[in-house]
């Protein structure tokens, strides 16, 4: 294969991989404040047609972008409030927000699913764009997948090398005891919850606005559950995950890339790879329970209840 | 200043109350949504509530609803009870109705007109082998059953898309992805003339009674109970996590895949990708509006399949799209949610008075 | 000029006036004992204090000035700091980590390190900055909540029941401590129920009894009766010894070995003992030395030991799970009340099912009746205060939880008892009931095995006893032959024909 070609491929995986890195760095803020967002699917399709919808009526990518993030930020809170505020169980909230997240979606965007969006020029780095091999390897992305990159960088810096993200860590690990430090630790958790929100509404509109300009039912189709299984499989670290996410990247790539060449297999066998995959990567991480509960943020999933 | 402060004992009134306050929230959330659509809110609060239980026909309808979601929801019952997470019954549903379609196609015009009982098991064995598969990884390997459940239902529709696109595709079907047409004896009998109701009703309703001695007057439905609130006494007290994990996952995967049996044989008849409608999320909603109880799941299907056909109707005569059935499903649950805190918790008027005199 | 004085504080919740007129006077640089028994008022009086809980009425004076405290910030702002019995440690990150979470200001994670080497150092507390928290024993993590609070530069220390998980030696370096802080002028309140250790260290004492104080003295000056008549109320029950010709032998551990199980459990390492029928053998020991994995062992949770380790009255029982013990005779009670010995929001008759079948049907539906009637009677045998067999369990306070416990296993008429921690947090009357019953089920020719860290309870119930420390079990004595000094250097590890290298001492040593 030409080196080009090798490029192309990478590129593509980065491309597809980016809104998984999105949801499932945003969950990572989520699970080190100690809460188990299992509406994350719900969020990314609410984020997907609202930002589909404000694309179509504004011609705004940003704009569209933005609402899809203030529109899942705003159902976190909700979600928040009900698991930080009224101590719901934390999986039955979430499975909540996913169900109601799938039916909401389905019903505002029936008027958009023949809609399309107006052709953009295709983003690049002007001139670094034109490198052979690394021009379209490094600098053909649209600014979101820098955007990850970067925020992936930043919250790394942020988790371990900040006092605050120190505290946002030890309410993860121990809540009682951040408590009784002093700690506002359910403002620090609703904060948590509503930020990564926000990124997850990132990733569902980057899919509906950017990735594959459309809106259909169900459009995310498990991406948020894959990030779930990609925020532990990296161990709640942003760097990992954003390799994570771009292998996973390679992985749905390698299916489109086989059907394209003709493979002789099944096409659903193909579609089945990502999911998979998936559950390949969940045997593979719980392998070792020990090492994981070393990494795990202690108190994920448990509610807290200041005394 | 509203605070919420912890009750000393779990309310047993708010344990009853609260589906119901869930409901009358979700009510009012709907009527808020239809005045929003521009229709008259209180036509279509008669759509979801008062048309579905209209009449004799009408009723046949609610039980072809109600009934899978029953079923299904019966299963999480025992699941959810355990702590087990089984979120794929879909999954489970669906291979219940390929297995169930796989010896309904075997049917010829002279088998037995048994044969319907051999489709059903079939299903139910389909959808504990998918459930099954996902509490092997969980004991073997302690794989996240959350999430591998899940994945499977991605599977599981795939593999339904390929059979029915491929080797199972009826030949004189005009090139839909779907199977031929049941024959009579492989079908599901109907229970009156003028009705869709079938043998799934009574089944249903059967199953429910034995549930229901099972969770409250058996000692292995005490073990489950204890596994699922205090594992930590269930080990003390010598209860296996591990028989809990599998009586959990092939109880509801044998009766989402039954669900999805009853399905396939019932009123569809065949085999196409428009089988799977959902039932297994559906159900998650039913059990837990039905506080986990076998009675009151009965009570939350019939709720949900109002919804259900609220819905279609609101398609038809109000314009309206079908998903907002979805939506009124996903506000009952977070409202069921929300109320359910008043069971172990209260509110209390409490005033900040200075905490020293003169301080 | 007085430092802290409370003045006539009181504190109702429902169902108890845990503080009732209460009166403090601490001066500066004056090392104040409060003293009284479980259930006496001393936590919640703390936590007035320390700005966790406001009281209902009263006045609290700091340095003269009447104040109110709002919150553990406010406490910190006015010079107060607080050691807890249940720390507030990040089990994942280092000492240092830790210690600059619990600082107000904000100077950088180096300036921290600089600083906890400084107050180690002048203080004789052994700490290292970079250790993360897991790895430390449970004495050392006390220190690093004890440097923590004296970073903060208090003028009032307060230490919530330190000794409990101290060995005597490390008992001994941390009154060097506090003796030193209390001369630079700091005052300690220093709450414990402990009578010899108030009298070794401090200068003044207030005694509390049923949210009352009943008395102030000095307690160099005071005998172990006035003290305890202060606390009690009168003298303790004394318990009926009987002399029995030890019978069989009931439990016998022989070498039983279990490698380390998770991240912070305690291997063990070749335990050798013998229990007779008929006799009371007491584990004494700090907890986090193998305690939780020797009970592990022996009720079934755990069954990982080589086969032969365990027997009971000559059967092989090592592998044997839980139900199987049971039929065989061997009770357990955990030192968990809620969530292990009892579900917590199921009732007193589910709970009784948890361990006795008898309202089992061969069909396996449940007798209903039949339980009711056994939980009935276990009640009233017992002496549980509950509202009758319907009554959840975390309806009942921890006293009568125990007692109803204690009662299940024991009316199961077992051969043998293995009880860990028996009377922790259980107020005095239902202490003396549980131990006289267990007093009765030993006469009555069962074995008993009982983990406790209250040394002076099982010196007081045992006849035989054994130390436990860094996974090991020391000879045993007699406990007519025992001495606190000595058991003290027992917990340490250092018993005679022990390999002291150090390893197994490393743990337990503080």
């Amino acid at each position: 294969m030409h080196l080009d070609a090798v490029a192309l491929l990478l590129a593509a995986s980065v491309n597809s991989g980016t809104a998984l890195a999105l949801a499932a760095l945003g969950l990572l803020v989520n699970e080190r404040s100690g809460v188990l967002n299992l509406g994350a699917e719900g969020l990314m399709l609410v984020a997907a047609v609202a930002g589909f919808a404000t694309a179509v009526h504004t011609h705004s990518e940003v704009l569209a972008l933005c609402a899809g993030a203030a529109a899942a930020a705003t159902l976190s809170l909700v979600f928040a409030l009900l698991v930080v505020g009224l101590h719901t169980n934390q999986y039955a909230t979430g499975l909540a927000l996913s169900l109601f997240g799938s039916g909401f979606s389905a019903f505002v965007g029936v008027p958009y699913t023949q809609e399309t969006l107006a052709d953009r020029a295709p983003h690049v780095v002007p001139g670094l764009s034109k490198l052979p091999v690394l021009g379209p390897l490094l600098f053909s992305f649209h600014p979101v997948v820098y955007l990850t990159v970067l925020l992936a960088l930043g919250l790394s810096w942020f988790l371990f090398r900040s006092k605050r993200g120190l505290v946002l860590r030890a309410v993860g690990e121990s809540p009682e005891s951040a408590h009784a430090l002093g700690y506002p630790v359910r403002r620090i958790r609703v904060l948590a919850v509503v930020a990564g929100g926000a990124l997850c509404g990132l990733a569902g509109a980057y899919i509906s606005v950017v990735y594959t300009p459309l809106w259909v039912e169900d459009l995310v189709a498990g991406k948020g559950w894959i990030a779930l299984a990609l925020t532990t499989f990296a161990t709640w670290r942003p760097a990992r995950v954003l390799l994570g996410a771009y292998l996973f990247g390679g992985v749905t790539m390698l299916e489109l890339h086989l059907q394209g060449e003709g493979v002789d297999l099944p096409v659903q066998l193909l579609t089945m790879l990502p999911y998979v995959a998936t559950i390949v990567v969940l045997v593979l991480i719980a392998r070792n329970p020990d090492w994981i509960r070393a990494n795990m943020p202690a108190s994920l999933g448990k509610p807290f209840y200041p005394s | 200043m509203l605070r919420l402060e912890p009750r000393a004992e779990p309310s047993r009134v708010m344990a009853l109350a609260s589906p119901l306050l869930a409901l009358a929230l979700t009510v009012v959330a709907g009527a808020l949504l239809f005045a929003l659509l521009g229709k008259d809110p209180f036509r279509g609060l008669e759509m979801f509530l008062v048309e579905p239980l209209r009449g004799g026909r009408a009723l046949g309808e609610l039980s072809i609803k109600a009934t899978p979601l029953v079923l299904v929801a019966l299963g999480l019952c025992v699941c959810f009870r355990s702590n087990v997470w089984n979120i794929g019954a879909e999954g489970q549903f669906i291979l219940g109705s390929v297995f169930a379609s796989g010896v309904a196609l075997r049917a010829t015009p002279s088998s037995g007109a048994g044969l319907f009982v051999l489709v059903l098991l079939a299903g139910m064995l389909g959808g504990m082998a998918w459930g099954g598969l996902v509490a092997w990884l969980r004991d073997r390997f302690n794989a996240n059953e959350i999430l591998v459940s899940l994945m499977l239902v991605y599977v599981a529709e795939q593999i339904l898309s390929y059979l029915v696109y491929g080797p199972w595709k009826d030949p004189h079907g005009y090139n839909f992805p779907q199977t031929a047409t049941f024959l009579a004896p492989a079908r599901v009998p109907l229970l009156l003339e003028g009705s869709r109701a079938n043998f799934g009703l009574p089944l249903a309703l059967l199953l429910t009674g034995a549930f229901w001695l099972f969770l409250y007057r058996t000692h292995a439905g005490y073990k489950l109970e204890v596994g699922g609130l205090a594992p930590l006494a269930a080990r003390y007290a010598g209860f296996s996590s591990r028989s809990a994990l599998w009586t959990a996952f092939l109880v509801s995967g044998g009766m989402a895949g039954l669900a999805g049996a009853l399905e396939v044989a019932g009123p569809v008849a065949q085999l196409t990708t428009h089988v799977p409608l959902g039932y297994g999320f559906a159900a998650i909603i039913v059990a837990f509006v039905g506080r986990l109880n076998p009675l009151g799941v009965v009570f939350a299907a019939v709720l949900m399949s109002m919804f259900y056909i609220g819905g279609e109707m609101s398609q038809s005569r109000l314009g309206l799209p079908k998903s907002l059935t979805g939506v009124f499903q996903g506000l009952l649950l977070f409202a069921l949610l929300a109320c359910d805190t008043l069971i172990t918790s209260r509110f209390r008027y409490a005033s900040r008075r200075p905490a020293i005199p003169g301080g | 000029m007085l430092r802290l004085e409370l003045v006539d504080i009181s504190k109702q919740y429902p169902g108890v006036r845990a503080n009732d007129g209460v009166c403090l006077r601490v001066e500066p640089g004056q090392i104040h004992a409060v003293l009284g028994e479980n259930g006496a008022g001393k936590s919640t009086l703390m936590k007035i204090i320390y700005g966790v809980t406001q009281p209902d009425s009263g006045q609290i004076r700091w340095d003269g000035r009447p104040v109110s405290i709002g919150s553990p910030v406010q406490a910190r702002a006015l010079g107060i700091a607080m050691v807890f019995q249940h720390f507030s440690l990040f089990e994942t990150l280092s000492v240092a980590e830790n210690v600059w979470l619990g600082l107000a200001s904000e100077p950088s994670l180096d300036a921290v390190r600089d600083r906890i080497r400084q107050v180690t150092g002048e203080y004789g507390l052994e700490l290292e900055p970079e250790r993360p928290v897991h790895s430390l024993s449970v004495g050392e993590r006390q220190r690093v909540e004890i440097v923590r609070a004296l970073l903060t530069q208090p003028s009032l220390l307060i230490l919530d029941e330190p000794t409990s998980v101290l060995t005597p030696q490390a008992i001994d370096k941390l009154f060097v401590t506090l003796r030193k802080l209390a001369a630079s002028g700091c005052s300690i309140l220093y709450i414990s129920h402990k009578l010899e250790e108030i009298r070794a260290l401090c200068h003044h004492a207030t005694v509390l009894r049923g949210g009352r104080v009943t008395g102030e003295v000095e307690p160099s000056a005071a005998s172990n009766a006035d003290l305890s008549r202060l606390m009690l109320g009168g003298e303790p029950p004394r318990l009926e010894r009987r002399a029995r010709a030890p019978g069989e032998p009931a439990l016998e551990l022989k070498s039983l070995a279990l490698p380390r199980s998770g991240l912070y459990g305690t291997p063990l390492v070749g335990l050798d003992l013998t229990v007779r029928a008929g006799e009371i053998v007491g584990v004494a020991g700090v907890s986090g030395n193998g305690q939780r994995e020797l009970f592990a062992a022996l009720s079934g949770e755990q069954l990982r030991g080589a086969t032969g380790s365990i027997t009971l009255f000559g059967e092989d029982i090592t592998r044997a799970p839980p139900r199987r013990r049971r039929a065989l005779g061997l009770r357990l009670v955990p030192e968990e009340r809620l969530g292990r010995a009892t579900v917590t929001t199921l009732s007193l008759s589910e709970n009784t099912l948890l361990t006795r079948t008898e309202a089992v049907r061969r069909s396996g539906f449940l007798d209903r009746l039949g339980l009711a009637a056994l939980t009935q009677k276990l009640i009233g045998h017992f002496n549980v205060k509950a509202r009758g067999p319907r009554a959840t369990a975390q309806s009942l306070s921890g006293g009568n939880l125990q007692k109803f416990i204690v009662g299940r296993e024991i009316d199961a008429k077992p051969r043998f008892l293995v009880v860990a921690q028996p009377t922790w947090g259980v107020d005095v009357g239902a202490a003396s009931q549980i131990r006289a019953e267990l007093v009765r089920l030993r006469d009555a020719g069962c074995g008993l095995l009982v983990m406790s860290e209250e040394l002076d309870e099982l010196l007081e119930l045992s006849d035989f006893l054994v130390v436990m420390a860094g996974g090991r079990l020391s000879p045993r004595i007699a406990t007519a032959d025992a001495e606190a000094q000595q058991l003290g250097e027992w917990m340490s590890g250092l018993w005679p024909e022990a390999p002291n290298d150090g390893a197994g001492a490393q743990h337990a040593q503080a």
